[in-house]
């Protein structure tokens, strides 16, 4: 399942799942993410303080006073992979985004690039069935993807000193969201008036984590302006 | 003393928040650790004081803020290695000294000026701040802004309620520390070590890099002979953690410190190791720090004996 595991530090496991990307990879990275935040729970396994997924890795972080690299590869080398299934939830999370200005930044060079219109572009991206690798970067910051091969596009030449809060962004086969106003680099098509990372939500203070199912909701600027209540 | 015992915040300081241990299992949220950035002078600043190991304290970088103490008298201390003031209500001044805890009354200052040769001082007040915690830390983290204060530094005109203390009984209490640190800063090899060419990783552990002005809580910029990238200088972005050394496509290294961002997408040389954190935490701009490689085994037992240090220091307060 793991293909290597490697220590990232004094302080952490690097755990790599190979080097294509995609859900099926990504799934078997949450799984294994999940089946440890449950161990945790059940206080089967101590000394772990964070355990992060990424696109094919799952990064364990420990302190070095309560454990270390090679307890925790030893836990790692026991566990059974055949016997832990920790399925998606079929939830899918709605996501309204407006392409209109002034939120649509980068679409019409969006467009020129990829020899499209607006509309088409729009309707791609709308029939898509999203699913999230990872959230972080910045806090509740979400990744999913995967985009219809024909919009693949590379990060900005010059990244934005300021990417405004809610902006959805594509580079490659992925979509973002900036959950706070960044800097960024990621192609800017459109925005969303949801609050996708909420401090005051002690449980899921990331509306969208790693495994969730999304579907894009086009909506209006009016629209988008009668949600973007505060 | 009563409840309503609070400082006046006068003048901020340049970068004041609150900190303590930090937050822990929110990686999977994007939200880093956090804490403060020289752990032991933390640890230190909460013993000198009899708190708690936990209790948050008011970090400084530089130029610190300027209190008035109201309703109460109290005591507190400042950790690092810092030039302060307390003013007192009579306009007697009294030269500070760190490591050291201080007894003050109604209308009595302090005033912190400057930190000396260091970024980071301390201030812990016995018993502890009046702060909200989230996710079980008061850590301020002004990137997401979560923590006290609202995720804000501290500002002009704050009040910031102090809790009960014992303070009838107030015993002086003095350490003297003297670290004798120099600037080599001890790490492990990273996952993409190989991603550099052989005279880099040679020059890597050989050459001087420079600290540069681009560093905050967040990561550390250094500038150094540009390290050249034969793989690719970008990877699947993946987990980082307090510590990682990233390299950038412009070859100049970055150490991500405690306000790290939870994912990165540069490749990583090297990882600093645990035992060296608080010391490179404190090295100012324009300071030269040279790489040494350690292997695992070697860092687990310098940091076993750090810590070891840090607990009898403790210990004999």
């Amino acid at each position: 399942m793991i293909k290597k595991v490697i220590n990232l530090g004094d302080t952490a496991l690097h755990c790599d799942f190979g080097d294509i990307v995609n859900k099926e990879t990504n799934s078997k990275v949450i799984n294994l993410f999940r089946y440890l935040t449950d161990e945790i729970q059940k206080k089967k396994i101590e000394g772990i303080i964070n355990l992060t997924p990424s696109y094919n890795k799952l990064i364990i972080s420990y302190d070095l006073k309560i454990t270390n690299y090679q307890k925790l590869k030893t836990f790692l080398d026991n566990i059974n992979y055949k016997d832990i299934n920790f399925p998606s939830k079929n939830k899918v999370i709605e996501i309204p985004v407006c392409y209109e200005e002034p939120f649509c930044l980068d679409l019409k060079h969006i467009s020129k690039k990829l020899k499209i219109s607006n509309e088409e572009f729009i309707n791609k991206h709308l029939s898509g069935d999203y699913f999230v690798y990872m959230t972080g970067f910045i806090a509740g910051m979400p990744f999913f993807g995967d985009l219809s091969k024909d919009l693949y596009l590379n990060r900005l030449k010059t990244p934005r000193v300021r990417v405004p809060a809610g902006s959805v962004g594509i580079v490659e086969q992925f979509c973002n969201i900036y959950t706070f106003e960044s800097p960024g680099g990621w192609n800017i098509i459109g925005k969303t008036p949801l609050k996708i990372f909420d401090k005051n939500n002690y449980l899921e203070p990331a509306m969208l984590s790693p495994g969730d199912q999304i579907k894009i909701i086009r909506i209006s600027l009016k629209e988008f302006e009668k949600l973007n209540v505060k | 003393m009563s409840n309503n015992c609070y400082l006046e915040i006068i003048r901020p300081g340049i970068n004041s928040t609150f900190q303590d241990k930090g937050r822990f299992g929110l990686h999977h949220f994007g939200i880093p650790v956090s804490g403060a950035m020289d752990y032991r002078s933390y640890l230190i600043s909460n013993a000198l004081v009899k708190n708690d190991f936990k209790v948050g304290v008011l970090e400084f970088a530089y130029q610190g803020p300027l209190i008035k103490l109201h309703n109460g008298n109290a005591s507190f201390c400042i950790t690092g290695n810092v030039i302060f003031k307390i003013i007192k209500k009579n306009k007697d001044i009294i030269e500070g000294v760190c490591n050291k805890n201080y007894f003050i009354e109604d209308q009595d200052q302090i005033d912190i000026l400057t930190t000396k040769k260091s970024v980071f001082g301390y201030l812990s007040f016995e018993g502890g701040f009046v702060l909200e915690k989230t996710w079980n830390s008061i850590s301020t983290n002004t990137k997401a802004k979560i923590g006290s204060n609202d995720g804000d530094k501290l500002n002009s005109g704050d009040k910031i309620f102090l809790k009960k203390n014992n303070i009838e009984n107030f015993k002086a209490r003095y350490l003297k520390i003297d670290y004798k640190e120099d600037n080599e800063i001890r790490v492990l090899i990273g996952p993409n070590y190989d991603y550099f060419s052989k005279d880099s990783q040679d020059r890597f552990f050989k050459e001087d890099f420079l600290i540069t002005n681009l560093t905050d809580r967040m990561g550390m910029r250094l500038k150094g002979f540009g390290l050249e990238n034969i793989k690719s200088s970008n990877i699947r972005s993946e987990g980082i953690v307090k510590g990682v050394i990233q390299v950038p496509p412009d070859g100049h290294p970055i150490i991500m410190l405690s306000d790290y961002g939870t994912i990165g997408g540069y490749p990583k040389i090297a990882n600093v190791a645990s035992v060296d954190y608080d010391k490179l935490a404190q090295k100012i701009p324009n300071t030269k720090i040279k790489f040494k490689c350690i292997d695992l085994l070697e860092a687990e037992k310098l940091y076993k004996n750090y810590q070891q240090d840090i607990t009898k220091i403790i210990n004999d307060i």
